[in-house]
């Protein structure tokens, strides 16, 4: 007879009363707070993840930064498609990513989005996919969920926040900002539902100390020719 | 020694039908006259009762549905010479043998292939794909690999002792005699192989001439049987005919897979791979339909032309149908082959990353899939430029920047003023002090300016700038999102 403990670790055991760690593979987010609200302690690989921003410029990106870096610098690739901006590369580098490992598609419709979405999720070295597709059908979705389950990589789908529809997604998070802090609410994950919003001090954030520190320095650039 | 025979029975034939999956009787006809023989048919006409040398009219008699196409020389040799360079892949030793068969030496080639019969499964394997019929035979001798497949026999013979038992069961007919040879042994009562050997030399040598004896010597081995070696060529150029107009894209896939299978088996056997496939498809009317893939790396995996070629070919429009399909390769370049590891290691994930590019931008265009590469310049829209997906930067980012957004407009977008201070979707507060930028004189593309990271009352943290010149203003140039 095996002891009940072990049974119910068995990693096909799903209790409804916690999120089951053993279960889920995923990818730390290097938000301790946060890793600790979602069940696999990160953003699931293999799987379909949503982000609602409330606005550009919230820090939905910055989010995924510390991931993208550790994935990018095991040799993983990250694939950007259809971002809204440019991305800018600097600022990438300045967040730890190897650049070599990061490629952008762009696409002239949703349509080639999910396609493009679709063959970068199914292959096994991509760490993560990150698309920006506004509208989603559930049938596109239910497909991007099977192709990450294909894989290997996070599917990562930034939505407008203005409609939050029901989706076959995993984990779903709604990002905004409160009194100068980005606040994460989990909408939907495997497990139990949680009520209470996290509050997250993002570490690049240019408003933090850190960040005013550095650009108080006000260096006057003068150059020559070179 | 070990000699395969790849013999192509139906190539007149097939270098018309193999563009596509074609079904119904077909024949090939010697020439256009309306009494023209029959050269080839296909086993959908043999079952009607069409047999080769017979007269086209009775054929068509036989089946009304016999399409017949009109035998060209110069395209079967073509066709076997694309055959030849393709078997190079499996041994170094290859030659022209016959207007339809090609001979393979392979003794040296088992184990590096795995055997006999792995080497084997892929010469039948590899000739479907490229579309062809083959009838293949192995013997200690060249002739006498030739004998068995000319018979419709695919023995395996590796011993010259097996070898004299397996062709004296042979019938006179696959020596392919003369006609006056051939009528002296049938008078005499001769039908196999094995009565021939039995003959005393010196008289049948009277009765036939030399050329009996001379090929049943050389078929045992008993005489030198020196081949022409043949040469690949440098490049590769081949036009597959398609038998009924295309339209649909799946349609020239099939097609095009035939010919990538003959491309690959060259690179294979030169040690090369393609970087850039030219094809060119004809129509009835107007102009060739002309495109190239462009690979990122050189390549010589079929599947993986195949998969390149169909997003192209979906993203394809087509002004009339296809009659044509044509296939170019000039730039064989150097292509080492990778050694079996037990680690996947980060050039294996390279190559196979290459794939995933390749086919994204075979259907979005090639602009559409970039890298991301750092340069060193003070002025922001100048510090990145788009690169080649997965290469490593030339110069690497010296200078790190203070608080720069993750996400840059270009260009920058204006933005509104209501007493001096600038507005997007409400005031904007200034979170740190400037940052002033003043560079690029010499090329025309100077810039002056104060960045600032702002916040606006909705909390979203913008990246602007001041214009120092001109007129000044504000400009909104990102977001740290």
């Amino acid at each position: 007879m095996q002891p009940l403990e072990a049974v119910l670790n068995h990693p096909a055991i799903w209790r409804g009363n916690d999120c089951a760690r053993v279960a889920i593979p995923s990818i730390s987010t290097g938000f301790p707070e946060l890793d600790a609200a979602l069940p696999g302690g990160g953003w699931p690989a293999a799987a379909l993840t949503e982000i609602y921003a409330e606005r550009p410029g919230i820090g939905e990106l910055q989010l995924l930064m510390p991931a993208a870096a550790r994935l990018t610098r095991v040799g993983r690739w990250i694939v950007l498609i259809a971002p809204p901006h440019i991305p800018y590369a600097p600022a990438f580098v300045a967040h730890g990513l190897r650049l070599p490992r990061l490629v952008l598609v762009r696409t002239s419709s949703a349509e080639e989005s999910f396609w493009a979405c679709e063959q970068a999720l199914r292959h096994q070295g991509c760490g993560a996919v990150l698309a920006w597709i506004d509208r989603a059908p559930e049938r596109a979705l239910k497909r991007l969920q099977l192709a990450a389950e294909a894989g290997s990589a996070a599917a990562l789908l930034f939505r407008s926040a203005r409609v939050i529809p029901a989706s076959p997604a995993a984990l779903r998070l709604h990002v905004g900002r409160l009194q100068n802090r980005t606040v994460v609410r989990v909408l939907k994950r495997r497990g139990s539902d949680l009520a209470t919003p996290i509050v997250l001090d993002l570490p690049n954030s240019p408003a933090t100390p850190a960040g005013a520190r550095r650009a108080n320095h006000n260096v006057r650039l003068l150059e020559t020719a070179p | 020694m070990l000699w395969l025979a790849l013999r192509f029975p139906l190539l007149p034939l097939e270098i018309f039908t193999r563009g596509s999956a074609m079904s119904g009787p077909l024949a090939v006809v010697a020439s256009s006259a309306a009494n023209a023989a029959i050269v080839a048919c296909n086993q959908e006409a043999r079952r009607h009762g069409i047999a080769a040398g017979m007269p086209v009219a009775a054929a068509q008699a036989l089946a009304s549905g016999l399409r017949v196409f009109t035998r060209d020389v110069t395209a079967e040799r073509a066709a076997l010479e694309r055959v030849a360079a393709w078997s190079f892949q499996f041994t170094p030793t290859v030659s022209i043998a016959a207007s339809i068969e090609v001979l393979l030496e392979v003794a040296g080639s088992l184990s590096l292939f795995g055997g006999l019969n792995r080497l084997w499964m892929d010469v039948e394997q590899q000739a479907a794909a490229m579309g062809y019929t083959t009838f293949i035979a192995g013997a200690p001798t060249p002739l006498a690999a030739q004998l068995f497949a000319r018979a419709g026999l695919s023995p395996r013979i590796r011993h010259y002792d097996a070898l004299r038992l397996s062709l004296e069961q042979l019938p006179v007919g696959v020596l392919e005699l003369s006609p006056t040879s051939s009528d002296v042994l049938q008078d005499i009562g001769i039908d196999t192989l094995g009565k021939c050997l039995e003959l005393p030399r010196n008289g049948l040598a009277r009765r036939t001439g030399k050329e009996l004896l001379d090929q049943l010597d050389r078929a045992l081995g008993r005489a030198p049987d020196p081949r022409p070696a043949f040469t690949p060529p440098g490049n590769f150029k081949a036009a597959l005919p398609l038998p009924a107009p295309v339209t649909r894209a799946e349609v020239l896939l099939f097609a095009a897979r035939r010919l990538i299978t003959e491309l690959c088996g060259l690179l294979a056997a030169t040690g090369k791979g393609v970087q850039r496939l030219e094809f060119s498809l004809s129509h009835e009317d107007g102009d060739d339909t002309r495109f190239a893939l462009d690979l990122m790396a050189a390549s010589r995996d079929p599947a993986h032309l195949v998969n390149v070629l169909r997003e192209r070919l979906e993203r394809l429009a087509l002004p009339s149908p296809v009659t044509v399909l044509a296939l170019q390769s000039e730039m064989l370049l150097p292509l080492t082959s990778s050694s079996l590891s037990f680690l996947p290691d980060d050039r294996e994930q390279v190559t196979s990353f290459v794939k995933l590019v390749e086919r994204l931008r075979a259907r979005l265009g090639r602009s559409s899939v970039q890298g991301f590469d750092t340069i060193a310049d003070h002025r922001p829209e100048c510090a990145w430029s788009a690169g080649e997906p997965g290469r490593e930067s030339v110069t690497p980012m010296k200078w790190p920047p203070s608080a720069r957004p993750l996400w840059l407009l270009d260009p920058p977008r204006p933005l509104p003023e209501i007493a001096e201070i600038p507005q997007y979707e409400g005031p904007l507060t200034l979170m740190t002090r400037p940052e002033c930028i003043e560079s690029g004189w010499w090329n025309g593309k100077d810039v002056q300016r104060e960045y600032f990271v702002a916040c606006n009352p909705a909390q979203s943290l913008l990246w602007i700038y001041r214009e120092s010149r001109r007129n000044g203003g504000w400009y909104l140039h990102g977001f740290f999102s």
